[in-house]
């Protein structure tokens, strides 16, 4: 499917709802195994077993090189992968809090 | 993307948790979340193209905030101190508009200025009941969030537009989700219609920490609320810090700011004896110099905890130096120092700071100030050093040319400041027919202390050397600043003419 940063995407199984916060182009984005979506509809089916690690409220899930990442905006069974490799959760920046 | 994600995301996560203390009052992330889609549906069904807030920070300009977010209109929240005159023109600008003000401004509001005019009571009253279960924002990154009015010096104010991507970028970029944990709250005294205000909102709401409004500031105040909410985080303005620190010196009281783990500032510059008072009076505080500007959605470098105790006091000036200095640019952001021309420059070579990255807009209404890479000329001069760590010198606009030499006001104020006697200083450029433009001292003595003109000129000439040694020097009362600590030159040039 089509990305770029701002693209709102939804779990085919699950609750999972993300945003993309980098990267653009024709990526298989998929989550708990299956095609993610632009458009919600009712999530049919359960997470493949194999993609059933979840995902956590606002981690930032990215690719092993860094090129695509996501930022999960709501939580769900399913495990998100790019051409059947799980993402990763990015570690958290230490920035102290300037405002 | 909309910046309603950052409260969707809190009041999803954690919805009975307190989001908001006002005058005592908490309201939670699930009560400002249903309030907000409830003044969403009323601002769409007003017709209105924007949403402003005239008044001082309360539950209604948060509502206000994200309500306008989700109806996909800019908040564009004004100055409660400008003169009625000045803000019905201001006013007139937005229409047509929802306009949510203070209860004593209502009345000042022009007749049928504002389609839709409530009083923030009123306003919190008919939202506060809730109103949809769900609510779909406009996912719209494109789309004018947030626009302030910057005081322009001369004509009608500017309007500085943000758009969602641009402070949503900025939280995304600086804050990770609910990182806070439940007992910290922050304080923020900075109003709603500034910069600080609406990035303190969101980065707050998207860390889940703990708002704490202190609507008017006052030194007294101020640490009443940290001891009574166990305040643990505030942002204070230069001139803020300054008088919590005369507060404590002249009452001699030990406050209460046994929670205070960070303070962080920023909004001008903070004069270093200042901060090295701070550092001593309170050493259990991490604290942080924040520089941004409207038209970067906040802060685009830090001076962090451990640079400040590192460089404080440090045997080698070329560290302790940079206590003076706001620290590194934030990792998704890009500083370069560039020479009149627009060529960048090395290190230590002073020019105009230029920034770039997603939370810089750098656009008014009809007008886009970045290049065509997307870089910012900010009109801030400065240097970065070897390491990185970024020096600011003033406004580029306030450079004093004198006899064709290029002086910084702030580079002679520092040297002027350091003498025992002197409370506060601006130096300006005066008309010269020798020169062109010389340089002359307003001076604010200490109370009970004195120092003679030549004292001061001898200091400057040793200090640096003659071509920076103030022609005029007054001594007066007190300098103008506005109301958020900003010095006004152009009326500190008043006293010379």
């Amino acid at each position: 499917m089509q990305i770029k940063a701002g693209t709102k995407l939804h779990s085919a199984v699950c609750d999972t709802d993300v945003m993309v916060i980098k990267g653009s182009g024709d990526v298989a984005l998929t989550c708990g195994g299956r095609d993610m979506v632009t458009a919600r509809s009712t999530a049919v089916g359960e997470p493949d077993a194999a993609f059933a690690g979840g995902t956590a409220m606002g981690k930032r899930y990215q690719n092993a090189d860094g090129s695509v990442e996501l930022l999960c905006i709501k939580p769900g069974k399913g495990t998100l992968a790019i051409d059947g490799v799980p993402l990763e959760v990015k570690a958290a920046k230490a920035l102290p809090s300037s405002d | 993307m909309n910046i309603s994600l950052v409260l969707q995301m809190a009041a999803d996560t954690f919805p009975d948790r307190v989001a908001l203390t006002h005058k005592g009052v908490h309201f939670t992330y699930g009560q400002i979340h249903a309030a907000a889609m409830a003044a969403a549906a009323r601002i769409v069904d007003s017709g209105t193209d924007y949403v402003s807030y005239l008044g001082e920070s309360s539950p209604a300009s948060v509502i206000a905030l994200f309500g306008a977010a989700m109806a996909g209109r800019p908040f564009a929240p004004l100055n409660y101190r400008l003169t009625a005159p000045e803000t019905n023109r201001l006013i007139e600008r937005l229409a047509p508009v929802y306009l949510i003000a203070d209860a004593d401004k209502v009345p000042t509001v022009a007749g049928g200025a504002a389609r839709v005019l409530l009083s923030g009571d009123d306003f919190l009253g008919l939202v506060a009941g809730g109103g949809p279960e769900e609510w779909d924002a406009p996912q719209d990154e494109e789309g004018v969030a947030v626009q302030l009015f910057t005081s322009g010096t001369t004509g009608e104010p500017k309007a500085a537009l943000l758009r969602n991507q641009n402070l949503l970028g900025y939280v995304l970029g600086t804050v990770e989700f609910a990182s806070a944990q439940e007992d910290e709250a922050t304080l923020v005294s900075v109003p709603p219609y500034h910069i600080a205000g609406i990035s303190a909102i969101l980065s707050s709401i998207y860390a889940m920490r703990r708002i704490v409004q202190l609507p008017q500031f006052s030194p007294a105040e101020w640490l009443g609320q940290c001891s009574a909410q166990q305040v643990t985080n505030a942002f204070v303005v230069p001139t803020m810090l300054s008088r919590i620190i005369d507060h404590i010196d002249e009452t001699g009281g030990h406050p209460d700011l046994g929670a205070l783990r960070a303070l962080a500032f920023g909004g001008g510059k903070m004069p270093l004896p200042v901060v090295e008072r701070a550092l001593t009076l309170f050493p259990h505080v991490a604290f942080a110099n924040a520089y941004g500007l409207t038209e970067t959605s906040s802060t685009i470098a830090l001076l962090g905890p451990d640079d400040h105790r590192e460089a404080h006091g440090h045997p080698d000036p070329l560290i302790a130096r940079r206590l003076d200095s706001v620290g590194k640019p934030l990792p998704t952001v890009e500083v370069e120092i560039r020479d009149e021309d627009g060529k960048p420059l090395g290190p230590d070579q002073m020019g105009e700071v230029c920034v770039r990255g997603p939370q810089v807009s750098g656009e008014y209404q009809g007008r886009k100030l970045t290049d065509e890479d997307g870089w910012f000329p900010t009109r801030d001069a400065g240097f970065l050093d070897k390491d990185g760590f970024l020096f600011l010198a003033g406004r580029i606009d306030d450079v004093i040319v004198r006899g064709g030499e290029n002086i910084s006001p702030g580079e002679v104020e520092k040297i002027l400041r350091e003498h025992a006697a002197v409370q506060d200083v601006a130096v300006i450029g005066v008309p010269s027919v020798e020169w062109g433009e010389t340089l002359a001292a307003a001076v604010v003595c200490k109370l009970g202390a004195a120092v003679s003109v030549d004292e001061l000129k001898d200091l400057v000439r040793r200090k640096l050397r003659s071509s920076r040694v103030p022609e005029h020097v007054r001594f007066i009362d007190a300098l103008p600043y506005n109301e958020m600590g900003k010095l006004l030159r152009r009326n500190v040039k008043a006293f010379f003419t």
